[in-house]
C-alpha cells in the first residue's frame, strides 16, 4: 500500500491518496461519484493482502468497469458479454491453483449473463463472481437493466420503473445464494464508510472461500452511479443508500459456509 | 510452464487396429493431440463426439463440462485456450450458430480453440467460411472426407489453431460421426511450435507486467498493447498469411474435360461416379477442397485449366459454387449439379446422396452444350 502521509492530511485524505498496488495508475475515465472504483480498490487491496496478486486472473465483462482492464495489473481476460462466468470455468478448471475472479456490471450479469452466473454457481465452480450492480447500463448512458429497481428513473423508464411495464427486477444474489453449489454470497455497498468497510470484509471471505474450495461465490456490490440515475455526484451515495439498498437489503446471504457436498440424489440400481 | 501436451503420457493407445466411431477416433486423436478441455450440449449428430469425449477425457488435467448451452460451451472454451490449454468444443450447425459470437473472440483475442461442426449435411459451408461473427476474422476450415481423415485432420486443427492463434473448424456430417473403422490410431508431429508466452496463469500479477488477453490488445497502462487499429491490421494481414500458406485439396486425372468439385463425404460418392464414368472412356476428373477455406482457388484453376466443363457437386442450394467461381477465370464453364437433399429425420443427406443419383446428373450435364 502507497501511503501519503503529512501534516495536515486527514485520515480520510489519507486514505483517499492512497493506491492499491495492485492498480498502475490513478488515471481513469469514470464520472464523478461513481462507485465501481471504491469497489475494484476493495478487490485489490483484498488480493493483495491475501497475497494472490501471482495467482490471479480477472474475467472482466462488458461495462463502464471495463476501463479497468488497462489499470489493474493482475492478468485479465476481457471476454464477451455476459459470458464471464463461463470463461472463468475453463481457466479455473485448467488452473485450479489459480484465483479467479469476474467483475460483470448489472446488465451484464443479470441481463446478457443470467444463464451463464446461475450454471456456473450450480456446478459449484471454484471461483468468485462480483457483481457491480448500479441499477442501470450506465456505460450505455443510463438504461434499464433486470435489475433497475422498482420506480427508478432511467432513460428507457424515464417516469420510473413500473412493474407493470417492465416488470420486476431479479435480485440474482438470492437465487444464486439457493444454489447448492454456491458457498457464500453476500451483498454490500460502497456509498460510506461503514459500507465500504463491511464491503472489503465480504470480499475478503469470498476469496478465502475460494481458496478453502468451498464452492462458487459471489460478492455483490451496490455502486453509485449519479450520471445513469440523473442526480449530482454528491447524491450518489444517499440515492445508493435508500433506493438500491432499500430494494436489496444488505448482508451475507449465505449463514454458514457450506461444504463441497458430495453423495448422490439418484436412487441406487 | 505452459504445456500443451502433457496428457499423452496418461493415455496409451493400442498398438493393434481397434473398432471406433468416427466420434471415437476423432475424440482420441485430440487427446492424442494434447486436448486437456471439452465443453459440449448435445445435439444430434454431433451427440457422440460429446459422448466420447465424456467418456475418454479423464485423469489429472483433463475436463469435459456439460455446458449449459452451446454459447457458454464456447465460452469456457475461450477460458481454457485463455491458460494455454489445448481446448475443444463441437456441435451441427444449428449448435455453431450460438457460436459464431464466440468464434469471432477467439479471432481477434487469439485464443486458439477448436470447433467441431459434426453437420446435419452440406449447408453449413458459408456459416464456416464465412462466420456470423463481428471483425475481419477468418476460421480454417477442414473437411475430410472420411473416419481416417477426420483423425488426422484433429490433430492437426490442434496445431494450426495454436501455429496461428486463431480459431480453427472440422466440418463432418453424421456419416463420419457414426461410421465405425477399424483404425490404428498414431500421434502426429508437426513441428515446433512458438511458446505460449501470452497464456494467462497469474504469475506476473504486481510486476507491471501482468498480462493480458482483449480483442483490441490495448494492453496495460504499464505495458501498453498496439491498440484496436494496429491489432486488427496485423490481424487482417495473419489471415492473408494464413490463406497463402494453408491450401489444402485432393485432385484426379486434372486436365480431363470435365472436371467436378465436391468437398467432405460427398466427395467419395463423386470419386465412385468418376470412377465409373472414366471406365466408360469418359473424359472426367474430381477436384475436391480439403481447407474450405483458405479454398484452394489457384489449385482448382490449375486442375480445371484444360476442362471445358466445371461441375459442382454439393448437398446444399449452392454454396461453394460460389468460391467456384471466384477461383475460375471462365465461369461459363462452372454449373452446380448438386442440390438440396435431407431425409426426416433432419439428420441425414437424402437420396441426393446416391451414387446413381450423383452419376445422372453429371450425365445430364456431359449431354448438354456448353452455354457460351
Amino acid at each position: 500500500m502507497t501511503t501519503t502521509q503529512g501534516p495536515g492530511l486527514s485520515g480520510a485524505r489519507q486514505v483517499a491518496q492512497a493506491r492499491p498496488n495492485l492498480l498502475q495508475t490513478t488515471e481513469h475515465h469514470f464520472c464523478a461519484g461513481c462507485g465501481e472504483p471504491i469497489a475494484m480498490r476493495l478487490i485489490l487491496e483484498v488480493i493483495d493482502e491475501l497475497d494472490l496478486a501471482q495467482r490471479t486472473i480477472a474475467v472482466v465483462g462488458h461495462g463502464c468497469y471495463g476501463g479497468f482492464v488497462r489499470q489493474i495489473d493482475v492478468d485479465v481476460l476481457q471476454c464477451l458479454h455476459g459470458r464471464a462466468p463461463s470463461c472463468a470455468t475453463g481457466i479455473k478448471r485448467m488452473r485450479p491453483d489459480s484465483v479467479v475472479f469476474t467483475l460483470q456490471g448489472d446488465g451484464d450479469m443479470v441481463n446478457e449473463g443470467l444463464q451463464e452466473v446461475l450454471h456456473t454457481a450450480a456446478r459449484g465452480e471454484r471461483v468468485t463472481c462480483v457483481l457491480l450492480n448500479n441499477g442501470v447500463f450506465g456505460d450505455t448512458g443510463g438504461h434499464l437493466t433486470a435489475a433497475t429497481v422498482l420506480g427508478q428513473r432511467t432513460k428507457t423508464s424515464l417516469a420510473g420503473r413500473e412493474a407493470a411495464e417492465h416488470g420486476y427486477p431479479i435480485p440474482v444474489a438470492d437465487l444464486v445464494a439457493s444454489l447448492r453449489g454456491t458457498a457464500y454470497v453476500a451483498r454490500a455497498a460502497v456509498h460510506n464508510g461503514p459500507a465500504i468497510v463491511t464491503a472489503k470484509r465480504v470480499l475478503r471471505r469470498a476469496f478465502e472461500h475460494q481458496l478453502n474450495g468451498d464452492g462458487f461465490t459471489l460478492v455483490e456490490i451496490l455502486t453509485m452511479c449519479p450520471t445513469g440515475w440523473f442526480v449530482s455526484p454528491s447524491s450518489g451515495g444517499t440515492y445508493s443508500e435508500t433506493t438500491l439498498a432499500g430494494a436489496y437489503p444488505l448482508g451475507e446471504l449465505t449463514t454458514a459456509p457450506k461444504p463441497a457436498e458430495g453423495g448422490t440424489d439418484a436412487a441406487a440400481g | 510452464m505452459i504445456t500443451t501436451d502433457g496428457s499423452r503420457a496418461g493415455q496409451r493407445e493400442p498398438a493393434g487396429p481397434e473398432l471406433y466411431s468416427g466420434s471415437e477416433v476423432i475424440a482420441r486423436s485430440a487427446i492424442m493431440a494434447g486436448c486437456r478441455f471439452f465443453a459440449g450440449y448435445p445435439m444430434s449428430p454431433f451427440t457422440e463426439l460429446l459422448e466420447s469425449f465424456s467418456k475418454l477425457m479423464t485423469g489429472p488435467g483433463r475436463v469435459c463440462v456439460d455446458a449449459e448451452s452451446e454459447i457458454e460451451g464456447a465460452n469456457m472454451v475461450i477460458g481454457a485456450a485463455a491458460t494455454g490449454a489445448r481446448a475443444a468444443t463441437g456441435s451441427c450447425g444449428q449448435g455453431i450458430a450460438l457460436m459464431q459470437e464466440a468464434i469471432a473472440e477467439s479471432a481477434l483475442n487469439q485464443t486458439p480453440i477448436v470447433v467441431f461442426n459434426m453437420a446435419r449435411g452440406q449447408q453449413d459451408y458459408f456459416q464456416a467460411t464465412r462466420g456470423g461473427g463481428w471483425g475481419d476474422y477468418r476460421t480454417i476450415t477442414l473437411a475430410p472426407k472420411d473416419v481416417f481423415e477426420a483423425g488426422e485432420h484433429t490433430q492437426l486443427l490442434f496445431h494450426l489453431a495454436d501455429k496461428y492463434r486463431a480459431p480453427v473448424l472440422l466440418y463432418g456430417d453424421h456419416f463420419i460421426a457414426h461410421t465405425e473403422v477399424s483404425i490404428r490410431l498414431e500421434a502426429r508431429e508437426f513441428g515446433p511450435l512458438h511458446p505460449k508466452d501470452w497464456a494467462l496463469d497469474g504469475a506476473l500479477g504486481g510486476t507491471g507486467r501482468s498480462r493480458q488477453i482483449w480483442t483490441w490488445n490495448s494492453g496495460k497502462v504499464l505495458s501498453p498493447g498496439p491498440g484496436p487499429d494496429e491489432h486488427w491490421r496485423r490481424i487482417g494481414a495473419k489471415f492473408e498469411a494464413i490463406a497463402a500458406a494453408e491450401q489444402r485439396w485432393e485432385s484426379a486425372h486434372e486436365g480431363a474435360d470435365t472436371m467436378i468439385v465436391s468437398f467432405g463425404t460427398a466427395a467419395v460418392f463423386v470419386e465412385r461416379v468418376v470412377a465409373e464414368l472414366r471406365a466408360e472412356g469418359h473424359s472426367v476428373g474430381w477436384f475436391r477442397p480439403i481447407t474450405l477455406w483458405p479454398f484452394p482457388a489457384a489449385a482448382l484453376e490449375r486442375a480445371a485449366a484444360g476442362a471445358s466443363r466445371v461441375l459442382v457437386f454439393e448437398v446444399n442450394a449452392g454454396q461453394m459454387v460460389e468460391d467456384v467461381r471466384l477461383a475460375l477465370p471462365d465461369r461459363s464453364r462452372i454449373a452446380s449439379i448438386g442440390g438440396v437433399s435431407f431425409d426426416d429425420s433432419g439428420l441425414r443427406y437424402g437420396t441426393l446422396m446416391d451414387v446413381p443419383e450423383i452419376r445422372a446428373r453429371v450425365v445430364g450435364a456431359l449431354s448438354r452444350e456448353r452455354i457460351r
